[in-house]
């Protein structure tokens, strides 16, 4: 039942919001904290083994073969973490932008996004799955579309058609797929992995590709990511946070659980094809990156990079890539959520996005400039920092996989180094320069936002065991069913 | 059966209303006939043939003309506020009640005489009530263009009866089926003129490509109360009695007609969509899209197997969110606009509930989940991928993508920040009348098992 409750949860909380109307944030928050709180009880009470817990499985659609069958394992429960952990800190971030059209409608669109995140993250039947995956999208565009920037309009609906044609895709390969199913046919993930499974290498290869597009253009992977940089820059921070923290997640999870044990042979046979895009996207951003000057696209593209070695990682197919993979989710999450954060703050101070125009901060904001300085450290991925973990994980499995992608993916942590740093100085080293001059330091609220975050890097940085730990029997059990299946003679 | 006669005499009654002066009392009489009427309908299963053989209520019919009904008495809710403030209340209700007895035949004929007569009535009525803003060229040019296709559309399907009555010997379906599947008596070659004739005729009715272009012309100038009952009511009865024809009597000679609606099918798709896109006013963007909705559903036709649930889902969907669309376009009629584009401009603002409701309808058409727009869709596909087309399942996403872009225009310019200032304010019931649609656009979509009844 407690997966049901993260579900309906901010569900009801959206409708409770939309319909009082006053105090649209406060109660947002506290939503959010509830659902928090919920997914402690959950991680508390949570097993760290292979099988699927909390799950719930009832009737919905049973003409079609469908069930509304919910559960979590490791894998999951990370990511359902990494939601409810972040959305109190969304929230709480967006509190600024006071002078907010239409508050209610806002914070609604982002608990509905919140309901539709969970719901991907715990979904086992593959139409629920489905559902879910484009549930969260309608909020997150109209979260652009009202409170955007210039031409978001035209942005936000290529964005849009992007990730439907991505997904109308999956959808395909999903019926595909439900119509093999042995006996009565069933979207159940089980079903759909013996369907899959029992496909000849040809058809797997199709549907590999299918999945893979979708969840490609969600991260996104080169070359599907063209849509992304702009969508970054013209939505609000709220959403940008949403897309680069959390939504692009959907996209690493759906290769994790429907992509690759659904399809083995497909997987075999163009896991390498899908890694040599990654590997490029890597570096193809983080040569874009380097010539930035707007700070929210740099990051933009920082992102892009980072998510492109978390994917090469996961077609390596080994346990330190996959668990480095986990890590980085995470490091990710939050290290983006603090780099876009810190750069609003700026933004509403001094109105720029341009880093020439800055200069100096740390003279005049001691506080800003250390906490932007650690959460950076944690995105480069200095040791002890999170983003250490991470890709100390990845590039080391790239690296057992074949040293060429081991050694470029490398580059980018240099790469990343150079643009990071070169942000750092550009906006708060050197002399105080016209915008900068009179800059307020950090407010208690944008503490009580960052503080957690810094926090948060460094801990898991030092010490992620226990995070490592509640995913590594999911983990190595859905390596060595895939493996298994790979060594059986056909 | 007796759903016919409560109806008819619905229809009388409003023509007397005028003579004994209850005018006042006539509407809330119609909507409670309506209410006698759905469950007439609904519990009219298996009356069997009625009229010496001319209609038959079996399940299908049942169920069809329970949904046109139940639209029907949202339409005359919706339309409340343009009868009201009419002179010519009684024989505008009148046309529109007649219309519906048209179309509930349409559901149950078994005979090809009673699917020329419900054709006819259901359409003689629309002639006069497209043109029922006298005053209005575009309302006038509406009328006689739906006028001359209408005509038109009949003389094919006149010449397909005769055709196949030659060809049979026979008026009733029955006949005609038996003689289809009798080898001993080879069908002679003008019947499958014949079928095809038919087939155009029935095609003019539900708007497929190529027979389409009366469409936009005719739901642009309409008003807007009259394009809704086109774009729900006569789809829905018209695609009744393409499946009866087609997917019952005429199964047999599938080879003649199932390559026509396939290629009708793709054009449909394709072209609708494309065209779409580049409208400027709503009501053609909706034309369009009702265009495309009939391609959509072709695609169960072509598709084959046991398809009339279905489509009864798709129809029943695609009605609501079409309901929805036109009482906003009403709305904003009503308070002295036009339905270009920019007089959707920044809509949230002046009406956030007219703004809400045109985006979930604009959704579910579009075919996004949760709503009933993308399960009927997502059925249609898995027919298509069932039955090996997985070809026409390809150009069914592609043309929705398009739909995606049309019907977010529409979207995006409602909560753009131009536009005027003046709010609009609508009435309580016609608040009501789009919670309750809305509500059914979700529920439909959520809990499609509580709605297979075929």
């Amino acid at each position: 039942m407690l997966t049901i409750f993260l579900i309906a949860w901010p569900l009801i909380a959206a409708i409770i919001i939309a319909v009082v109307k006053q105090h649209a944030r406060t109660l947002a928050l506290a939503a959010s904290l509830i659902e928090l709180a919920a997914s402690m009880v959950m991680v508390t009470s949570f097993t760290p083994d292979a099988s699927i817990q909390f799950s719930v499985d009832l009737p919905w659609i049973a003409s079609a073969g469908i069930r509304f069958n919910v559960g979590v394992d490791g894998i999951s429960l990370l990511l359902v973490l990494l939601t409810t952990v972040l959305m109190p800190l969304i929230i709480l971030a967006s509190f600024t932008t006071a002078q907010l059209k239409n508050p209610s409608a806002f914070y609604s669109l982002i608990l509905i996004m919140q309901m539709a995140l969970v719901g991907v993250f715990v979904a086992l039947d593959g139409f629920l799955f489905y559902i879910f995956w484009e549930m969260a999208l309608i909020p997150i565009y109209f979260i652009c579309l009202l409170w955007g920037g210039d031409d978001r309009a035209r942005i936000t609906l290529k964005f849009f058609i992007y990730t439907l044609a991505g997904s109308l895709l999956m959808l395909i390969a999903m019926v595909y797929l439900y119509f093999h199913t042995p006996g009565i046919h069933r979207f159940d993930i089980q079903s759909l992995y013996e369907a899959g499974r029992a496909l000849p290498i040809g058809e797997q290869s199709i549907l590999f590709w299918a999945f893979f597009i979708a969840f490609a253009i969600k991260m996104p992977v080169f070359p599907f990511h063209t849509w992304q940089p702009d969508t970054y820059q013209v939505a609000p921070t709220t959403g940008t946070v949403l897309l680069s923290a959390i939504m692009l997640k959907m996209g690493i999870y759906g290769v994790i659980r429907w992509l690759m044990p659904m399809v083995p042979l497909g997987l075999q046979e163009w896991g390498t094809t899908a890694m040599v895009l990654s590997v490029v996207g890597v570096v193809y951003a983080s040569v874009i990156a380097l010539i930035q000057k707007n700070n929210k696209r740099l990051i933009a593209y920082s992102s892009i990079a980072h998510v492109g070695l978390i994917s090469a990682g996961l077609f390596t197919m080994n346990s330190i890539g996959w668990q480095g993979a986990m890590v980085q989710m995470l490091s990710h999450g939050l290290t983006v959520f603090g780099l876009f954060y810190v750069i609003e703050i700026i933004h509403q101070r001094k109105a720029t996005h341009t880093m020439n125009e800055l200069g100096g901060i740390r003279s005049v904001a001691p506080k800003l400039s250390t906490v932007f300085l650690i959460i950076l450290l944690g995105s480069i991925a200095l040791p002890f920092t999170s983003g250490f973990v991470g890709e100390f994980l990845l590039i080391n499995s790239l690296v057992q996989y074949q040293i060429v992608f081991g050694a470029v993916a490398g580059l980018t942590t240099i790469l990343g180094a150079v643009y990071m740093l070169r942000a750092f100085q550009k906006m708060m080293l050197g002399e105080s320069k016209g915008a900068s001059v009179e800059f307020a330091d950090l407010s208690a609220r944008e503490k009580w936002v960052l503080y957690p975050v810094v926090v948060l890097v460094i801990v898991l940085g030092i010490y992620p065991t226990p995070l490592l730990s509640l995913s590594e029997a999911a983990i190595n059990n859905l390596l060595y069913t895939i493996n298994d299946y790979l060594t059986l003679p056909k | 059966m007796y759903v016919i006669y409560i109806i008819c005499a619905l229809g009388i009654v409003s023509l007397l209303a005028e003579i004994f002066n209850f005018k006042k009392a006539l509407l809330p009489i119609i909507i409670i006939g309506l209410i006698a009427a759905i469950v007439a309908s609904a519990f009219g299963e298996n009356t069997g043939l009625a009229f010496s053989g001319m209609v038959s209520f079996d399940r299908f019919s049942v169920v069809y003309s329970t949904l046109i009904v139940t639209i029907a008495f949202f339409w005359f809710w919706m339309a409340y506020s343009y009868f009201h403030n009419r002179l010519n209340l009684t024989d505008q209700s009148a046309l529109v009640l007649f219309s519906i007895v048209g179309a509930v035949i349409l559901t149950a004929f078994a005979n090809m005489a009673m699917l020329f007569l419900g054709i006819e009535i259901l359409s003689i009525a629309l002639y006069a009530l497209a043109g029922s803003k006298k005053n209005n060229l575009f309302s006038t040019e509406s009328s006689f263009k739906y006028f001359l296709m209408g005509s038109f559309a009949t003389g094919f399907l006149l010449m397909g009866i005769a055709l196949v009555y030659g060809a049979t010997g026979s008026f009733e379906l029955s006949a005609i089926q038996s003689a289809t599947t009798n080898a001993a008596h080879p069908l002679p070659s003008f019947f499958y003129v014949g079928v095809l004739l038919i087939l155009v005729g029935i095609s003019f009715k539900v708007s497929v490509v190529p027979f389409h272009f009366w469409a936009p012309d005719v739901y642009e100038g309409a008003p807007t109360p009259i394009t809704a009952f086109m774009s729900t009511i006569v789809k829905m009865a018209a695609f009744a009695a393409l499946l009866r024809l087609f997917t019952v009597c005429f199964a047999a000679v599938s080879f003649t007609w199932l390559v026509v609606f396939y290629v009708m099918c793709v054009l449909t798709l394709i072209v609708s969509s494309v065209t779409a896109v580049y409208q400027s006013n709503v009501k053609r963007i909706l034309a369009y899209s009702s265009v495309g909705h009939a391609g959509y559903i072709l695609i169960a036709i072509v598709s084959g197997g046991n398809v009339g649930g279905l489509v009864l889902y798709y129809l029943a969907g695609y009605a609501v969110a079409s309901l929805i669309a036109f009482a906003v376009i009403h709305q904003i009629e009503e308070s002295g606009r036009t339905v270009f584009l920019s007089d959707f401009q920044g809509l949230f603002r002046k009406n956030p509930l007219l703004a809400v409701s045109m985006t979930i309808a604009l959704l579910s058409l579009a075919g996004i989940p949760p709503l009933t727009g993308f399960f009927g869709k997502y059925l249609l596909l898995t027919q298509a991928i069932r039955s090996g087309h997985l070809a026409l399942a390809l150009v069914a996403i592609f043309a929705s993508l398009i739909g995606v872009y049309y019907y977010f225009k529409v979207i995006i310019v409602m909560y753009s920040t131009a536009g005027d200032d003046r709010l609009i304010t609508i009435t309580t019931a016609q608040k009501v009348l789009l919670f309750m649609l809305m509500a059914l656009v979700v529920v439909l979509g959520v809990f499609p098992d509580w709605f297979t009844f075929l």
